[in-house]
């Protein structure tokens, strides 16, 4: 009965050589039409993977850029003008082109159906709207660039953005828009099918966590992502028409921009997170072959985090001149919300209790991650804190803050995400010993380049500043940063190489070779095949079963044997638009 | 090449810099304690139930509810106690004392302009005395600005078209950076200058120095030396708020610190922000008895001139 591939355990025992299944979603059309046009969730997250990728790489080149700028005291390699240019360019490309987008439209896309055991998104077309609106975005980016840039600051603070700023202020706003709009798109999708695509007994405490991270996530993106694009609207009406919203000298009030801004971009930073926090259950889980600690309290603490995650946005404000018990509400909040996170941490780290750790790659980059998560939290609650906040606001303390969070812990669960999942996107394995090198050098050039910001910050070093030849005793600690960056680079560009090479050259996966649980281990070949599964999966165990036998072979938790339900694929394919 | 002495902490220049210092490193410290004892954990884990150990894996448990309440609970409470420390700390930063001077300090693209109270105007530089609190009311003529002293551990938006106060205690004499923390445009990172602390009687040494230098309206730009006492008749005030103590169409200005009782029959603090928005939004606020007859000054009043204006109407009631 079970002679299909999907129910063929092929677990990382590997008695027999692994072999490329014949038909899967790569070999499914090789022209660039099969490619544009395709409303497949796993080709459209390998075209987002694509995008992201090079804008990674772009805003990279703007931070090299910063860096060097920032070596010595006095303002010499740019002018300060182009200097302001580039710092409001990586934070624009690295938030909106990047980050945002990074998790969700990349491995949500991909794996959000694979491991619900659907066959593709809720609404595959708007899936592919969402890339192209996505692609404009990135296209009305890249010409503001071109044309000489922008310099507001990726926070496009009135009056400087409505009335002073003198760069491509309207056209960047737009291409801001779109973003938001691409995202907005992508998480209706993932909420629609996860709520109606689950496979029959995927019940919600049997998704994967990482399921449940993009659940929340896309609560925020498509409660928040409106609010964010409204007050961006008002900026560019303010600009264009001199309508007065925020800029004083036309009746405006200023601080309700910094409401509008931060009621979405606070919970963005968790748009940036939260799936990344996903990504991690799954590895630790899986690397640990246990199942993850405390499943409804990380599920849970999601919600939490969404919902919370609201309430907390004035604590970008605590010296902006709001009231001051307005901001000790804001920060009794904000610490009500980091509880969550402190619960995922502890959790992780029990899963690993009486497991069976196998450092390879992807784990070697989660360890990582909690590690550095744990210096962005511990600095978050100093900064949500109004007494140190009052000293620390708007210095280097923040920039080093908020790198630990969107990079330490969201870039390298992106990196965790690449190197876990990319057997199953490709068919192939990398080279272990240069994924752990690049996993070691990014963790190593990670701090080398972040902890001197602290200490830079504290002592006083205002973030946004092109020259320090006020205190050029500053000078060892950027100098540190900048040195660290190298090393920095040097961890994120060796995958460009080791993942390329391995493309070609690199060993058959197989369909399972981590020995993983979840739907796209077990049901589903490596690479998938064009419509996911064969057969209709049933779900009769939860993602994290590590202590039972492979499925398709003898008992589960729970459910003695598994029944394999012949559904024919259109049936399967319920609700295109 | 580098300067050998690393600078790791900023000076401890004002009153609230050590508590401010001691609540961080107090956090952080906390902190890092339960931070560690996760990574001991975590590392230990990783030693010792890696896969090729023999470990004793028997009866793993993957719930149990009472470890995951303790945990959250003791954070919880950690972090409330947080909360009332750094509460405490930000109040007290909010609420001048009585006795602080009262300077003013108008920010612009990319400078800091500075007023003391009898007149005296610096840019970049603020003189001040030591242990002696002084209140600084801001404003901004453009975009938003932060005047930062880092080592005073205090920084304060300053917005366009209100005011917004700040205030510290220094306790070490000498020269401190003042910076902008808010990105401001161009040449954010230029409008830097120094708050110069002085012994008290240096302090009124340097005052009367700058009067006899340059007289009355010392660093007044040229041409603009008008006093707040011009200024209310050049700009018609008089005609409404009388000074010779009969009554006009408009109330008899009175001392700051008192309370204002309005149409709406709410009572408003009579201070600095509320005169400023009496000249610039009228119609905001009528006061009780009166009729908003007064007429908007917006555009018409430079920041300089309403900070003059407000100076003198102090003055009026014996400069309080
Ligand atoms: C046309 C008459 C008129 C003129 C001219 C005028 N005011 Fe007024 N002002 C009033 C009236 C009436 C009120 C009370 C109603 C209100 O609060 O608006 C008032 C209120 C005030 C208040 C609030 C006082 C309180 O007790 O509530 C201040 C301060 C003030 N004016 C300052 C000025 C200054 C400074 C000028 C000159 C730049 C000026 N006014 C010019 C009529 C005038
Ligand atoms: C979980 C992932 C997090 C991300 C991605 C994140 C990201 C950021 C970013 C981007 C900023 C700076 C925004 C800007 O000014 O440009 C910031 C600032 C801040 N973060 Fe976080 N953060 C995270 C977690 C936390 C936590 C757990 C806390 C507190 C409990 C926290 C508290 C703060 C505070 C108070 C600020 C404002 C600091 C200031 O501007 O003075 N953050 N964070
Ligand atoms: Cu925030
Ligand atoms: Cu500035």
């Amino acid at each position: 009965m079970n002679t299909n591939i999907t129910s063929v355990s092929q677990t990382h025992s590997g008695t027999e050589a692994a072999k490329m299944p014949e038909q899967h979603y790569l070999n499914a059309g090789y022209d660039l039409k099969s490619w544009l046009l395709t409303t497949d969730h796993k080709r459209i997250a390998v075209l987002y993977f694509i995008l992201i990728t090079f804008f990674f790489f772009v805003g990279g080149l703007f931070a090299a850029l910063i860096r060097l700028e920032l070596v010595t005291p006095k303002g010499d390699l740019l002018t300060a003008d182009v200097y302001n240019r580039v710092f409001t360019a990586h934070g624009a490309v690295m938030i909106f082109l990047f980050l945002i987008p990074s998790i969700p439209a990349t491995f949500g896309n991909f794996l959000i159906p694979l491991m619900i055991g659907a066959r593709d998104l809720a609404f595959p077309r708007l899936n592919l709207l969402s890339w192209y609106v996505y692609a404009l975005s990135s296209i009305l980016f890249v010409t503001v660039v071109l044309l000489g840039g922008v310099d507001t600051g990726w926070t496009f603070y009135a009056p400087l953005s409505t009335s002073f700023a003198n760069g491509y202020v309207v056209l960047t706003i737009v291409a801001a828009f779109f973003a938001g709009f691409s995202s907005i798109f992508t998480g209706i999708n993932f909420i629609a099918t996860i709520h109606k695509m689950r496979a029959p007994g995927m019940t919600w405490f049997r998704l994967p966590l990482y399921v449940w991270g993009h659940y929340a996530t896309s609560l925020i993106i498509i409660l928040g992502t409106p609010v964010v694009a409204i007050a961006l609207i008002l900026i560019a009406v303010e600009r264009v028409f001199r309508i007065g919203i925020f800029d004083p000298a036309l009746g405006g009030d200023p601080i309700l921009f910094q409401h509008l801004f931060w009621f979405y971009s606070h919970p963005a930073v968790y748009i940036m997170v939260l799936p990344g926090m996903g990504v991690i259950s799954e590895v630790i889980g899986c690397f640990s072959r246990k199942r993850v600690f405390g499943y409804k309290f990380i599920a849970f603490s999601s919600m939490a985090i969404a919902l919370v995650g609201f309430l907390v946005w004035g604590h970008h404000m605590y010296v902006s001149g709001q009231s001051v018990y307005a901001g000790m509400v804001f920060s009794l909040i904000t610490y009500v919300v980091a509880i969550p996170s402190a619960i995922k941490v502890f959790n992780w780290t029990a899963t690993m209790y009486k497991g069976t750790i196998y450092l390879q790659t992807p784990m070697i980059y989660a360890l990582s991650f909690i590690g550095l998560f744990i210096i962005g939290g511990i600095t978050g609650v100093v900064l949500a804190s109004m007494a140190a906040d009052v000293h620390l606001h708007d210095t280097y303390f923040v920039v080093a803050h908020f790198h630990y969070v969107m990079v330490g812990s969201a870039v390298t669960a992106y990196l965790a995400a690449v190197h876990f999942w990319w057997p199953k996107i490709t068919g192939r394995m990398y080279s272990e010993f240069f994924g752990k090198l690049a996993a070691i050098i990014t963790f190593i050039g990670f701090n080398l380049t972040f902890l001197p910001q602290f200490v830079v910050g504290y002592l006083g070093m205002p973030r946004r500043y092109y020259d320090y030849s006020f205190a050029p005793e500053w000078q060892i600690w950027h100098a540190a940063s900048t040195l660290g960056s190298t090393v920095l680079a040097v961890g994120f560009a060796l995958p460009v190489f080791y993942l390329t090479y391995s493309l070609i050259y690199g060993e058959i996966a197989g369909q399972n070779p981590w020995g993983a649980k979840g739907l796209e281990w077990e049901e589903a070949s490596s690479p998938p095949a064009k419509f996911n599964f064969d057969k209709m999966p049933i779900v009769n165990q939860e993602a994290y079963a590590y202590d039972t036998p492979a499925r398709g072979q003898t008992h589960f938790r729970g459910v003695t044997s598994r029944e394999s339900l012949s559904i024919p694929p259109t049936s399967a394919e319920t609700s295109h638009i | 090449m580098f300067d050998l002495d690393i600078p790791f902490f900023p000076e401890q220049a004002s009153t609230i810099a050590v508590l401010t210092d001691v609540f961080t490193f107090g956090v952080i410290g906390l902190g890092l304690i339960i931070g560690i004892i996760v990574v001991i954990l975590m590392i230990s884990f990783v030693v010792r139930y890696n896969h090729d150990t023999t470990a004793d894996r028997t009866n793993p448990v993957d719930e149990h509810t009472t470890l995951e309440l303790t945990w959250s609970f003791i954070p919880l409470v950690l972090v409330l106690s947080i909360f009332v420390w750094s509460a405490n700390i930000y109040y007290n930063l909010y609420n001048p004392p009585s006795n602080a001077i009262n300077m003013y300090v108008i920010g612009k693209q990319w400078m800091w302009k500075i007023q003391h109270p009898d007149g005296q105007r610096e840019v970049n530089t603020l003189h001040m005395p030591v242990n002696q609190p002084i209140k600084l009311t801001m404003t901004s003529e453009d975009v938003i600005h932060s005047f930062y002293v880092p080592a005073f551990r205090i920084k304060q938006d300053v917005l366009p078209g209100r005011f917004t106060v700040m205030w510290f205690e220094a306790t070490q004499t000498g020269e401190h950076l003042l910076l902008c923390a808010e990105f401001c445009g161009t040449e954010h990172s230029f409008m830097v200058g120094k708050v110069i602390v002085m012994e008290p009687d240096e302090y009124e040494k340097w005052l009367r120095e700058g009067q006899t230098a340059l007289g009355a309206n010392a660093a007044a730009p040229a041409g603009q030396t008008i006093s707040g006492d011009a200024l209310f008749t050049q700009k018609g005030c008089v005609t409404c708020h009388k000074i010779d103590g009969t009554q006009g169409l408009g109330p008899n200005l009175k001392a700051v610190g008192t309370q204002v009782e309005l149409d709406t029959g709410d009572k408003v603090d009579y201070n600095e922000e509320y005169m400023r928005e009496s000249m610039i939004n009228p119609q905001a606020k009528i006061a009780k008895g009166f009729s908003n007859i007064m007429p908007t000054y917006q555009g018409q009043l430079s920041e300089e001139e309403i900070i003059l204006l407000i100076e003198y109407v102090k003055l009026l009631n014996g400069g309080k």
